[in-house]
């Protein structure tokens, strides 16, 4: 039985996608959900799984077309007997909510714990390419059994790398410092920028334009978050099965001054200010194609555990470029964390519609004063860029003193003061 | 009353029995029909493989390999033995002992996975039924139901009209592993892996043997450096191989059988006491199908199936010898796994493109993947590597020190596309290779695997290095 392979159903707010690449020729095997094909939104890179086993019998969409929602890309011939199999498995549902969502600005991923694809295990020589070159064998295709790698997938990536990786986000440097003179040829190379990254591109530019941005900062003594860790980072481990990170803090902390402070976490609607009685924090992820924004839902529900787990999950899934595009809308506020990169102050870009965005940064022991002593103290800049049309200077510091007096003291996001 | 299965095997050899254990295995309730009777008039499971094929001939081997040795290398070695003779009854019923205990496995097994196992012949009907014919009586006649049906039947060998069967001069392959006593002068009809076997242990044993190939090529399937240094060999130990020879006729005068044939200079002409005829083996699909069962046979006899081996009927599935690809027994086990598997409905594939063959010789010949002459014509940019058993210590110490190990590997990607022995235990190096390349290593992945001196296996190792010119024990050329 013939079973078209279509575009799955693409949520209000994309238009379009571009077919990246096919994994199969006409007249592959296939199993039921091995991937077929990548279609690349303006948010996420989306993977169409076979809905059935059988063999790709014809493909009708190159690589590199625009598609819309529902057109058929490929004619699969069902394998014709047996295999009690369940109902098709449809690409990601579309987004709940409509609101746009991708490009916060400071790169930065959250700090999850899980490693993505990490554990396969490499041959020989594909060990000694990884190490000679330096690579990530978790951003390498694999097409040997169970997608392990192939000597040839390496060396298939390194002479593709450069043009058709993007590179991972990195802040930008200066275009006017150019490399010494070299001899012989001097090359520029022009590559097309994915739709992703175009997509982020005109995003951070809107943000730019169509806000008032102001970044106010102020720095927090993590000593006790760190005390409080390291006292209780076994047992939590333990008990909740997933590593205490800092990011649980910060979320928790946030929400805190949230919802203390409304209108940081509202967003500006034509001549309304529309309020969210509901804490969803965007947290930037950086992955091979480009940050991305997974969404942590009702925020303020979530326990320590709750958040790191989502976070460590929705992560190593957005850098497998397997996470679906509701995950990454309709956030109402953003924390990013450029610390991770070693950034000691940046100041983010705000993520819109949201009106405003937590810029962390790296810990560095500096010394202090604390009640008149000189003392070394695990210290982070931490930076909260906000739209100045709808927030005050006054409640953009609030927020952020808030969040500095929650961290310093985390007995306070127990007992919510 | 009428017994019903979930699955039902036709056919009880090493595809069809392999799939009804599995199929069991996976909770089916499963029965195997078999009709195979050797010479006492019983039933054994096992098919050709256990009773007339693998299993029994590698018992000659091995017994006319010890003969030979005993021979012709314990002088060599030091070890002084008075006068050697070959007691060949004893031999056969070494063989009996072997197979008997393999088969009556079978059943062990069939009895301890809950598979039905039905001694008689099955025939497929309209709507996945099968009909039983009792071993013993012909008349006696059974329909049983099944859910799925798989047609396992195996496959016979091919007659040929200008040199019939009599069972007793003129035999196939099952003829030729019962031989009394060793002939004088012995005529193979077939330099393939039937026929360069069966010469080869009645060689041993101190028959003249004659083989008569009507290819102009030694071993035309396989890689053809190899297939050359397997010939020179053959011939030094004696087998007379004439390519290119058509046999016209074979007929049994006084004084022994005498066969014609036509090559490149006219006609010739032989004598010999025993003629074995292994031309190639054909699908033992003949009444195996009622009228309308809608399973469709090729022309030449083969069931049509799709990779999956899938007939097109629902539910009725084909695998081993009566279905295409290689007539081997470890092909058919693992298309009987596999549909065993889909039936059951999990996920099951085979990879046709890495199945080991095996030529049971003194040297041994094996290879696993595409020979260079495959390569060449498909355009592939490959490099090679061989490196010969002449200089590897563990096969000098065994006296066994020619032939080599040819390693072909695609030159961009250094993926291994093929490898192929000519020498000792080739067919249990093999595997080595069959292990790399079905993980689709690449030969520097061999080269970076540590293998035990000294071992016969560092010649796959050394090939690898040759691959890329870094043999360290030879020179590269």
């Amino acid at each position: 039985m013939s079973i078209e392979v279509k575009v799955p159903q693409l949520p209000e707010s994309v238009q379009d996608a571009t077919l990246v690449s096919w994994h199969k020729k006409p007249g592959d095997q296939v199993n039921r959900d091995e991937n077929l094909v990548d279609i690349e939104t303006d948010k996420v890179v989306l993977e169409v799984p076979a809905p059935v086993s059988g063999v790709l019998k014809e493909i009708r969409v190159k690589d590199g077309t625009t598609v819309g929602a529902g057109q058929v890309l490929a004619i699969l011939e069902e394998g014709s007997a047996a295999a009690a199999a369940p109902a098709q498995k449809a690409a990601p549902a579309p987004a709940a909510a409509p609101a746009p969502a991708p490009a916060a600005a400071a790169p930065a991923p959250a700090q999850p714990s899980a490693s993505a694809g990490n554990d396969m295990p490499l041959s020989p020589s594909v060990r000694r390419l990884v190490e000679e070159n330096k690579l990530d064998p978790s951003q390498i295709k694999g097409s040997a059994r169970d997608g392990r790698l192939t000597k040839g997938d390496v060396l298939d990536y390194m002479s593709n790398r450069g043009s058709t990786q993007p590179a991972a986000a990195a802040p930008a440097t200066a275009p006017a410092a150019r490399a010494p003179a070299r001899s012989g040829a001097r090359e520029d190379r022009r590559v097309p920028m994915t739709r992703m990254r175009a997509r982020i591109a005109e995003r951070l530019t809107q943000s730019q334009t169509n806000t008032v941005m102001l970044t106010s900062f102020n720095e927090v003594d993590l000593s006790a978050v760190m005390a409080l860790r390291a006292k209780y980072k076994d047992k939590f481990e333990k008990e909740q099965g997933v590593k205490l990170g800092f990011m649980s803090f910060f979320v928790k902390a946030a929400v805190e001054a949230l919802k203390k402070y409304p209108v940081v976490n509202a967003s500006v609607e034509g001549n309304d200010i529309v309020y969210h009685d509901y804490w969803d924090i965007s947290v930037a992820v950086a992955t091979p194609r480009g940050l991305v924004t997974p969404v942590l839902r009702d925020a303020d529900q979530m326990s320590f555990a709750d958040i790191e787990k989502t976070l460590g999950d929705m992560a190593a899934r957005a850098r497998e470029g397997k996470i679906g595009i509701e995950e990454l809308t309709g956030g109402t506020f953003t924390i990013t964390n450029g610390g991770v990169f070693g950034s000691l102050m940046s100041t983010p870009i705000i993520n819109p519609p949201q009106s405003a965005i937590l810029g962390m940064h790296a810990t560095k022991d500096r010394a202090v004063v604390v009640e008149g002593q000189v003392v070394a103290r695990p210290m982070m800049y931490i930076a909260l860029t906000y739209d100045h049309r709808i927030i005050d200077g006054k409640e953009a510091v609030l927020t952020l003193v808030s969040i500095k007096e929650s961290l310093e003291d985390p007995a306070r996001l127990v007992l919510g003061i | 009353m009428s017994q019903s299965f979930d699955v039902v095997v036709i056919g009880g050899g090493p595809a069809g029995y392999v799939a009804a254990i599995r199929a069991a295995q996976n909770g089916l309730k499963t029965a195997c029909v078999d009709n195979w009777k050797n010479p006492d008039g019983k039933h054994a499971f096992g098919g050709t493989c256990l009773n007339a094929g693998c299993i029994p001939s590698k018992a000659l081997l091995e017994s006319s390999e010890m003969y030979h040795k005993a021979t012709h290398e314990f002088a060599s070695h030091g070890v002084k033995v008075g006068t050697v003779s070959m007691d060949i009854g004893a031999m056969q019923a070494r063989k009996g002992k072997i197979t008997s205990s393999l088969t009556s496995g079978i059943a062990q097994l069939f009895k301890s996975n809950n598979v039905t196992g039905i001694s008689g012949t099955g025939r497929l009907l309209k709507g996945n039924k099968v009909e039983v014919t009792d071993f013993d009586d012909p008349k006696k006649k059974e329909v049983i139901e099944a859910k799925a049906v798989v047609l396992a039947a195996g496959s016979e060998p091919v007659e040929l009209k200008i040199a019939a069967f009599d069972r007793k001069d003129i035999v196939d392959s099952w003829g030729a592993l019962d031989f009394a006593e060793v002939p004088k002068r012995l005529g193979v009809i077939g330099g393939g892996v039937i026929g360069l076997e069966l010469g080869s242990v009645w060689q041993r044993l101190g028959a003249q043997v004659t083989i008569l190939e009507a290819m102009d090529n030694f071993l035309f399937m396989a890689d053809q450096q190899v297939a050359k240094d397997a010939e020179r060999q053959f011939r030094k130990q004696g087998l007379d191989i004439r390519l290119g020879a058509k046999v016209t006729g074979a007929e049994k005068g006084k004084t022994g059988i005498s066969v014609s044939y036509d090559d490149k200079d006219g006609k010739q002409k032989i004598e010999v006491d025993k003629l074995i005829v292994a031309v190639g083996r054909r699908p033992a699909t003949r009444n195996l199908l009622d009228d309308g069962t809608g399973v469709q046979l090729d022309e030449r006899g083969f069931i049509k199936v799709d990779h999956e081996c899938r007939t097109g009927v629902p539910n009725v599935w084909a695998i081993g010898d009566c279905v295409r690809g290689p007539m081997l027994a470890h092909k058919g086990s693992e298309e009987g796994v596999m549909v065993a598997d889909l039936i059951a409905g999990k996920v099951s594939e085979m990879n046709y493109d890495v199945i080991p063959s095996v030529i049971y010789t003194w040297p041994e010949i094996a290879w696993v993947g595409k020979t260079e002459e495959e390569l060449k014509k498909k355009g592939t940019r490959y490099k090679t590597g061989t490196f010969p058993f002449a200089a590897n210590g563990r096969a000098k110490a065994m006296e066994a020190a020619s032939g080599m190990v040819k390693m072909l590997a695609n030159a961009d990607t250094d993926e291994i596309l093929g490898v192929h022995i000519v020498g000792p235990m080739a067919s249990e190096m093999i595997s080595e290779a069959v292990v790399a390349m079905e993980f689709r290593a690449s030969a520097e992945d061999l080269q970076r695997t540590i293998h035990a001196h000294p071992t016969l296996s560092e010649a796959m190792h050394e090939a690898s290095l040759a691959v890329d010119k870094h043999a360290i024990h030879a020179i590269n050329k």
